[in-house]
């Protein structure tokens, strides 16, 4: 990628503004988790909320997936989906069990 | 050189070689660690009881470890754009800083590793330290390898930087994009294994 | 192409440690004949025991020592081990080093007019991971216990507590894995980034679609089994219980492991990898045998982008439909429905293809030479193999068909005359390309009717022996087993066959060998053939092409209407 200086320095104040991002939802993570304020559940589903918005914000921003190739959205897209059928069917497996 | 697209993109793809092979690579690294949250997944459904992260572990190291990754990420972003800067002597200090930090991840690692063991918590103990210990020491193999390949760049990395900048910076940006990943799993490692 | 000088390599950098796609290739299909070779041998001692149940192995039962067979007769810990590595080198380390790293190393890049792969020293890595996973694989023979004997699937918890030769087998795995998934990311690579100019995806031959989708099987299906294979590795070497239940007990005593772990898991990520292995090992066949029909039938292919929809199509599909291997594990009812169901879809895309590459036959006036024979036995040997599937992947018959010799036939119907079949097509149609001299029509047709005469008197009594309820596992062949009366002398036929099969093979040696000094020069194109490697010189330099090489048209235009001569090579203007 052929990028200007100015260009860079524009990045440069993104990467930053997502350095504090990423330590507040950390300090989120961790704080939600002490207070305990939800039941079990729902403080579950929170910290994977958190988790996978920090998530994107890396893959987005630090790995530059904001303005990248098609190729690569097609190579991830069809990676994600093969993750969550691997993720969710040995779930389901456990649940559905013949009982004799 | 006999391959082409090495340096510049291909313009009908748009891609350099090296970025698309690093993707596809992240693409089954994916489907690795997929693989053992799925068995998390599956060994917790199955439990009877399952133990909160904290009656093993301490989360006051795991946050320590990721604002200190983090913190590589960022100096690593930084180390990209200094080398697409053109500016070597920073490019070289964000790195060193960078594997610096993965450094440190590894001796707070070892810290928690070893306060395990002596707690006679060990792999074998229950499937819940099991999966702790493979998931985490595989991701801590991770940290090892971007080290290794960050510190090669920015110690003997001048020669092809002098040779080539943009080729350079390409890999740069190649190795950044596996040490973001290795970020980005721990991400999820963390409140999974500590907090849930 | 070229800068022009080259430097003078080494004997080292040129044969052994090289990057050129063309050595590589021919290094992975070298010690996949080898392997292919030594699990054939496994099998023919196993095919012995099932025979001659209890009698001595002759000749050389001496060979195998006390622990192995007292007094030359094979002891059942020995025929295990005999069958879990004849599958695991067959597949892992036979038909996959040929069919993908082989002919996709040597051929794929010459037929997108690319002057190397996109990552040499990562192809010379993939190499060589394998051969080091090769090594420990047959190494693991001589460890105390012997080589792994759980059988190719390793079901835990049985492969957990088997002797050291499993965790051979695991570190063995991994390296074979990791080969893998480095070749899969330089083919995609390859594929995408260095097809010659005007070379557009749908201009692109059948071979390299195939070799495209099955390296993203390999990218995707291949690392959950590496998963697995760390966790089965933890389990024995570091005492986790991944895959040991609570209160195990073996032999009268209960295990002493924390247990809370799954059998299941294993089976659930092996057959998330091992479903789409199977098509690893057929798409490239496919491919292959496609090339091989065009070519020697003079005619387009029919349907050339159907086959491609139906070859991505069967690619995607085959990531859902691993469990229909695991109906017997108790699974209910729903999960048992959906996965029917994708069984039956993927079975679609198959046929279409068969069909296509059935009617590309038609009117073509054929030539007869050895490539095509193979080619065409495939056609039937890959659709008796696909249509003895279907009832497996209905829950309700393959609760009577689980594990006898019908899967058993099943299954090798798709994969030794199936795939095998192409894999000689293959060989025979570019080792002209490869060594720049023909291999002999005599030897070949010498070599290809024995072979399908006894392949299959191996297989088909299989079938019936299985429908007959003969268990798979049965280390004497039936001998004791009431079932297995009626079918039983059919044994001693299948390992007759077998040994034929064996003898069959020799002109085929022979003729690889041989060739090399005495066959006819081959010249550039020798099959008149319209794809691009057949525009590179015989065989062809490093750097591969001349000049660079430039796409006008599709692969196959045989016998075009208005053309004086029957194939424009896709090289060819105007």
């Amino acid at each position: 990628m052929g990028h200007s200086h100015a260009e860079i320095d524009r990045h440069i104040k993104i990467y930053l503004m997502v350095f504090g991002a990423l330590l507040v939802l950390t300090a989120a993570t961790v704080g939600a988790w002490k207070l305990h304020f939800l039941p079990a559940t729902p403080a579950i589903a929170l910290a994977l909320i958190i988790a996978s918005v920090k998530a994107s914000l890396v893959a987005l921003f630090f790995m530059h997936l904001n303005a990248e190739n098609k190729a690569i959205y097609w190579v991830l897209a069809l990676t994600m989906l093969f993750f969550f059928v691997l993720l969710l069917t040995p779930f389901l497996a456990a649940m559905d069990v013949i009982s004799l | 050189m006999l391959v082409p697209h090495i340096v510049k993109p291909r313009p009908d793809t748009g891609l350099t070689n090296g970025k698309f092979g690093i993707w596809l690579f992240l693409a089954s690294e994916v489907m690795l660690f997929g693989a053992l949250f799925a068995t998390y997944l599956m060994l917790r459904v199955g439990a009877t009881d399952w133990p909160l992260g904290t009656t093993y572990l301490d989360p006051k190291w795991a946050t320590l470890n990721t604002a200190v990754l983090i913190t590589s990420s960022v100096t690593m972003v930084m180390a990209w754009a200094m080398s697409a800067k053109r500016d070597f002597a920073k490019f070289r200090f964000f790195m060193l800083l960078t594997v610096a930090l993965g450094f440190c991840f590894m001796i707070i690692k070892y810290i928690e590793y070893s306060a395990k063991f002596d707690h006679h918590y060990y792999p074998s103990t229950h499937v819940f330290l099991a999966i702790y210990f493979t998931l985490t020491g595989l991701h801590g193999l991770h940290v090892l390898g971007g080290m290794a390949v960050n510190a090669y760049l920015a110690l003997f990395g001048k020669k092809l930087y002098d040779k080539d900048p943009e080729w350079f910076t390409n890999r740069v940006e190649n190795s950044g994009l596996f040490w973001h990943f290795v970020d980005l799993v721990w991400i999820f490692l963390f409140p999974i294994l500590y907090l849930l | 192409m070229s800068d022009g000088h080259h430097e003078e390599l080494s004997f080292w950098r040129k044969y052994v440690f090289s990057t050129d796609h063309k050595v590589i290739g021919i290094q992975y299909c070298v010690t996949g004949l080898a392997f292919l070779f030594f699990g054939f041998c496994l099998m023919m001692l196993m095919r012995w025991q099932l025979a001659y149940p209890g009698k001595a192995i002759p000749i050389i039962g001496g060979l195998f020592g006390d622990a192995r067979a007292p007094g030359g007769i094979m002891l059942p810990d020995f025929y295990n081990e005999l069958g879990a590595m004849h599958g695991t080198i067959m597949v892992f380390l036979g038909v996959v080093p040929l069919a993908v790293g082989g002919f996709g190393n040597f051929v794929l890049p010459l037929q997108i007019g690319a002057p190397d792969m996109a990552f040499p020293k990562l192809n010379m890595l993939s190499y060589w991971s394998l051969f080091v996973g090769g090594v420990v694989m047959f190494s693991s023979f001589f460890l105390e216990g012997g080589a792994a004997q759980s059988g190719w699937t390793s079901y835990a918890p049985l492969s957990n507590i088997a002797p050291s030769g499993q965790t051979a087998w695991l570190i063995g795995m991994i390296f074979l894995i990791t080969s893998s998934l480095l070749g899969s990311v330089n083919f995609i690579v390859t594929t995408v980034q260095l097809r010659a100019k005007g070379l557009s995806m749908f201009r692109m031959s059948i071979f390299c679609w195939a070799q495209f989708v099955t390296s993203f099987l390999l990218l995707l299906a291949f690392p959950p089994l590496e998963a697995a294979g760390v966790l089965q590795l933890m389990d024995r070497l570091a005492d986790t219980s991944f895959f040991m239940p609570d209160g195990l007990v073996i032999s009268g005593e209960v295990l002493d492991r924390s247990g809370g772990g799954s059998p299941l898991l294993w089976q659930h990520l092996f057959w998330f990898l091992a479903h789409p292995e199977v098509y690893v090992l057929i798409l490239p066949a496919l491919g292959i045998v496609g090339e091989i029909i065009a070519n020697n039938t003079r005619k387009p292919l029919w349907g050339y982008r159907t086959i491609i929809y139906s070859l991505i199509f069967l690619g995607f599909m085959s990531f859902i439909v691993w469990a229909h291997h695991m109906y017997m594990t108790g699974m209910g009812s729903v999960l048992a429905t959906f996965f029917q169901t994708t069984t039956m879809i993927i079975s679609i895309p198959s046929v279409i293809i068969l069909t296509a590459l059935l009617l590309s036959l038609w009117g073509g006036s054929i030539r007869f030479n050895t490539p095509m024979l193979f080619a065409l036995a495939f056609l039937p040997m890959f659709g008796i193999g696909g249509l003895t599937g279907l009832p497996l992947g209905l829950s309700a018959p393959d609760i009577a068909l689980h594990d006898t010799y019908y899967v058993i036939g099943h299954f090798h119907y798709v994969v030794a005359p199936g795939t095998i079949f192409a894999l000689f097509a293959g060989i025979y149609y570019w080792y002209p390309k490869a060594t720049g001299r023909m291999m002999s029509e005599t030897l070949g047709k010498l070599h290809f009717w024995p072979s399908l005469l006894f392949i299959n008197g191996v297989f088909f009594p299989m079938l019936i022996q299985g429908l007959n309820g003969v268990s798979r596992r049965l280390a004497d062949g039936g001998a004791t087993y009431d079932f297995a009366g009626a079918v039983g002398p059919l044994n001693k036929m299948m390992s007759w066959s077998a040994w034929g099969l064996a003898l069959a093979q020799i002109p085929f040696i022979i003729n690889f060998f041989l060739s090399l000094k005495t066959g006819k020069e081959a010249g550039d194109n020798p099959w008149n053939a319209t794809t691009v490697e057949w525009a590179s010189p015989s065989p062809p330099p490093h750097g591969n092409f001349a000049t660079e090489p430039v796409v006008y048209r599709g692969p196959y235009e045989y016998s075009v209407p208005g053309s004086d001569i029957d194939f424009i090579p896709q090289t060819k203007e105007g």
